[in-house]
């Protein structure tokens, strides 16, 4: 057999596991048009739902005329608030413990905010009917500021809340606060801060963006009254939790509801949360006994769907005139929008803001945040980061850059001699966390090297001499960042949404024929999982990555877990299909144990089979093993071949990388040209470095939008500017810099594989490193701190204002 | 509303349907003929996932009443697979130089790049990226994107030497 003469190298590369660029298997699909997303359903007798929504930020509605609209031919059903009052659904709970209107109760917190739900048989009629509903309302005062939401005499946005001294996260100490989240030790980084060498200010904004993924959100809902069962295809990244939240506010019983997040286009958080388009879709599927599909328009997903960021991050950094942090303080203030819908675990009201201590070794360190409400969309969803970890990576960064200005010091170098060592690890950080695994130095000293960050300066300052000498009207940027993520959410000793610990799962099924199906709790958008988790399987028990099928997103068929966001599904679930492959493998060493007439502890697993000790030439491959397991009588072994694991991480991964971009900047006209970016990764074991990459280089490009001109940006009276992508920049390949990656290995050391995940690290990193090459090229004339997102006019401001025109 | 009779060639074969004179063509195309694989991404012509190929230009089908295609010829990604149900060079490379992440712009971008290549059959690289800067990616960052593309036209003009085997030929023909 051509299976014997090969080595075992050769066996373990068939295999396609971890380490291999393995192609996809999901474009095969793919790029023939042949994926399956949820406008994609089409149902017998199936309707569409469309929303009125409000054109005021903030109104009180005093009255909603459907006659004309329900004559509109086509038009089934108009839902208001008063319709689905009688349900308890006119309202719903967030993800971060406070509730959403589902539709207008009384009045409008923002602009775009739903009013009306119309039914009708297909979308045009749809569109006829949203126009024809009349709703008459009253405007009040807006509030789109947070500090000035805070007034004492500012507008009560939130009147559900009167007289609620309590909110889900503690006290309120105002009608427009929603909590106040601390870390750390205030008194002893007061301290630090009174009697440092030095001590930099900076107030550091992170603009509101939104993800945008190419597919908008929606779902189709279907009510079987003959069964009883609902069926809930939709956007979902958390499609079970989706379900028990379902079940939870709608009161049908859990196993009667079926959730199914078929192919996604693109999630980055934006398809996390729970938003009216479903409730409505549900009930107007009840109330017809028909189908109904809702998806969103590009600009109702602008509007009024997951904004992320939005945190004004006032920071204080003290250091030893050698440049030794010695303490960090930030009090940030969060625009929340009408409603805290924020997904963050539930005890972390401002998720991981407090991994804002960043890459390095700061001593003492405190984290205040407060959130607001504003007549702004509800949202604060983590926009391709774990839980609000880029904006805790952009303040740190930041703050590294506006210290080493005020040393006068090269800012790689105040990094090099802050970063925590690699002897350090496991690292008890200030605020709280402890930092698994680490080698900053490393990654730092070979990213430096790679870019040649000596004679990048050295250009730099010559640049600089011919600009003084009227030679140029071009400076160069040069762009430093050292981020560490914390992915992975988490122990479920201390992360949970609505109470749902956040572990996550994986069964693993071998056929007689040696093949296998395994099902998640996750659900890819895009990140590849029916690729790699198949070869975590493959090199665990030896079955090739070819063979096995992977599924996600069916409820009534996957094992239960808590979705894909936050880069944790290789750190959990991932480490739950190591887990499930090991229960198989321990289970197959037993079969082949008895197969081959030896004790158990005399067999061991080579590659694909497990081989008697000693004697090379006596094995049992898997193939064999699976076919045994459903055709022999095994004493003392149940048959079949199947394993399920819930995995509970004993801690966070903290991935981490070093990035430095080139920039080119024209002082005259504003525009950049980005000349280079390096991108170091280090994700721990890398399963597929194909697809790390391509993560790196999306990641990437989302940064590089956020940070030079993506924004979503309100005028005062609460109008939405920013609500096409007309408006909204979404870099094109004209404009998308080129990247260069490049890696460093860390594993993680509890993790079954030692992976950490990638998915966000790019976002992450990438912000802070364009902002800062933007910073960087203006430091010589004096500027610390200009706001993102840097387009053209922003940066030609900075020249303007240094007097850079003449 | 009075509905109007449509028909064009999709994909080399003729259908036709009724659909009001308002109906989009991204509309016509997925609801009424159940062509899924032009996307719906922004419906103002800035994002290109509904990107079709009508009368040898490229076209997106939401900003194009289904009336304004009768009598077209018209080919979506659907149209861009060999005959005989293999990838045709440009899905090909795609895959092979992973130029696709969730998939959502990827018919809109391969019915484009397809289109480009008959534009343009040795591109640059700087020509890939404006050549396709009507068709946004949310995943990618282009760069696998642009780099599958120069690969398919490097393919596709080597298919193209005399000396080429007719097996080859056929590959060309559908990628064509």
């Amino acid at each position: 057999m051509k299976d014997e003469v090969q080595s075992p190298e050769e066996r373990s590369a068939g295999l396609k596991g971890l380490g291999c660029s393995r192609k996809r298997v999901e474009d095969v699909r793919f790029t023939q048009g042949r994926g399956n997303y949820v406008d994609d359903i089409k149902l017998d007798g199936m309707l569409t739902g469309d929303f009125v929504r409000s054109p005021y930020a903030h109104a009180r509605i005093l009255s909603i005329n459907t006659e004309a609209a329900l004559a509109v031919p086509g038009v089934l059903a108009v839902l208001t608030a008063k319709d689905l009052e009688p349900l308890g659904l006119h309202w719903m709970p967030t993800l971060a413990g406070d509730k959403q209107m589902v539709l207008a109760d009384g009045k409008v917190l923002f602009q775009g905010q739903e009013v009306a739900y119309v039914v009708a048989t297909d979308r045009y009629a749809a569109a006829d009917g949203v126009a024809a509903v009349e709703v008459d309302y009253e405007d009040l005062p807006v509030v789109t500021d947070p500090f000035k939401a805070m007034d004492p005499d500012a507008p009560v946005l939130r009147e559900d809340l009167a007289g609620q001294t309590e909110g889900a996260h503690g006290p309120r100490r105002h009608h427009n606060h929603i909590f106040t989240w601390e870390q750390g030790d205030k008194a002893a980084t007061e301290a630090v801060l009174a009697e440092a060498d030095v001590v930099a200010e900076e107030m550091v904004y992170y603009h509101r963006t939104h993800p945008m993924p190419l597919e908008t959100c929606g779902c189709v809902a279907s009510m079987d009254k003959v069964t009883g069962k609902l069926t809930l295809w939709g956007t979902f990244q958390a499609p079970h939790a989706v379900r028990t939240v379902a079940s939870l506010i709608s009161g049908i019983a859990e196993h009667n509801i079926r959730v199914i997040s078929p192919d996604i286009g693109g999630g980055f958080g934006n398809k996390v949360g729970v938003y009216p388009g479903y409730v409505c879709s549900i009930v107007a599927s009840i109330v017809t006994g028909k189908p109904v599909k809702w998806v969103e328009s590009r600009m109702d997903n602008l509007m009024s769907t997951a904004f992320a960021r939005d945190y004004w991050m006032q920071g204080k950094i003290a250091a030893t005139k050698e440049g030794k942090i010695t303490g960090l303080w930030c009090h940030t203030t969060a625009d929340h929008g009408g409603f805290d819908a924020c997904a963050d675990p539930t005890k972390f009201p401002a998720g991981f803001m407090n991994i804002c201590t960043g890459s390095y070794d700061i001593p003492v360190a405190y984290l205040a945040v407060d959130g607001v409400y504003t007549n702004k969309a509800p949202g604060g969803v983590a926009y391709r980061c774990s839980f609000r970890v880029t904006e805790a990576a952009y303040f740190i960064e930041r703050m590294i850059e506006v210290l080493a200005i005020r040393l006068n010091m090269d800012a790689a170098e105040l990094r090099r001699i802050n970063f925590i060592r690699k002897d350090q690890f496991p690292y008890q950080s200030a605020l709280g966390w402890e930092y698994d695994s680490g080698d900053y130095h490393t990654a730092w000293e070979k990213a430096l090297n790679a870019v040649g960050y000596d004679v990048l300066r050295r250009e730099q300052a010559e640049r600089l001499e011919a600009f003084k000498r009227g030679e140029t009207r071009k400076l160069i940027g040069i762009g430093l960042t050292h981020f560490t993520e914390i992915v992975g959410a988490g122990p479920v000793k201390n992360c949970d949404i609505l109470g749902l610990g956040m572990f996550d799962s994986c069964e693993i099924r071998i056929h007689p024929t040696g093949s296998a199906i395994a099902r998640l709790g996750t659900i890819s958008q895009g990140q590849g999982h029916a690729t790699t988790f198949a070869q975590i399987i493959a090199s665990e028990i030896g079955i090739p990555a070819d063979d096995i099928t992977l599924e996600e997103g069916d409820t009534d068929t996957a094992p239960y877990g808590l979705g894909t966001y936050g880069s944790r599904s290789t750190p959990v679930a991932g480490a739950a299909t190591a887990m499930a492959a090991r229960k198989i493998r321990a289970k197959a060493q037993m079969i082949a144990a008895y197969l081959l007439e030896v004790h158990d502890d005399d067999v061991e697993f080579e590659v694909d089979r497990f081989v008697v000790k000693g004697a090379p030439e006596r094995f049992k491959t898997m193939k064999e093993i699976a076919f045994a397991s459903y055709n022999q009588a095994i004493p003392g072994v149940e048959p079949g071949l199947e394993a399920v694991s819930y995995y509970d991480p004993p801690n966070m991964t903290y991935p981490f990388g070093a990035y430095i971009c080139v920039m080119e900047i024209d002082v005259d006209t504003g525009e950049h040209e980005v000349r280079s970016f390096y991108a170091l990764d280090d994700c721990g074991t890398r399963i597929n470095p194909m697809i790390i990459e391509g993560q790196v280089h999306g990641g990437a490009t989302e940064g590089y939008a956020i940070a030079m001109g993506q924004e979503i940006a309100y005028d005062e009276m609460g109008n939405h500017k920013t609500a096409t992508l007309m408006d909204f920049f979404v870099p094109t390949a004209w404009e998308t810099p080129h990247y260069t990656t490049d890696f460093t290995v860390t594993p993680s050391p509890h993790h079954p594989i030692g992976a950490k995940g990638v998915g966000e690290s790019p976002n992450v990193g990438s912000v802070p490193c364009f902002s800062n090459a933007v910073h960087d090229a203006f430091r010589p004339f004096g500027l610390v701190q200009s706001h993102m997102p840097h387009d053209h006019w922003r940066i030609w401001k900075i020249a303007e204002d240094l007097g850079l025109h003449v | 509303m009075s509905k109007m009779h449509i028909k064009f060639h999709l994909n080399g074969q003729e259908v036709e349907g009724l659909a009001e004179p308002r109906m989009l063509l991204i509309h016509f195309l997925r609801e009424n003929l159940k062509v899924t694989g032009p996307h719906i991404g922004c419906e103002t012509s800035h994002c290109g996932a509904c990107t079709v190929d009508l009368n040898g230009k490229s076209v997106k089908s939401c900003t194009l009443f289904a009336c304004q295609a009768d009598g077209a010829a018209i080919t979506t990604v659907e149209g861009l697979t060999n005959p005989d149900g293999t990838l045709g060079v440009l899905q090909e490379m795609f895959r092979e130089h992973h130029g696709l992440q969730c998939g959502f712009c990827t018919p809109g971008m391969i019915t484009r790049a397809h289109r480009l290549l008959q534009e343009n059959p040795t591109p640059t690289e700087e020509e890939v990226r404006f050549g396709i800067s009507g068709n946004l990616c949310r995943c990618t960052g282009y760069q696998n994107i642009v780099k599958a593309i120069l690969a398919a036209a490097e393919q596709l003009n080597a298919h193209k030497a005399p000396s080429s085997s007719e097996a080859v030929g056929q590959n060309v023909e559908a990628a064509e």
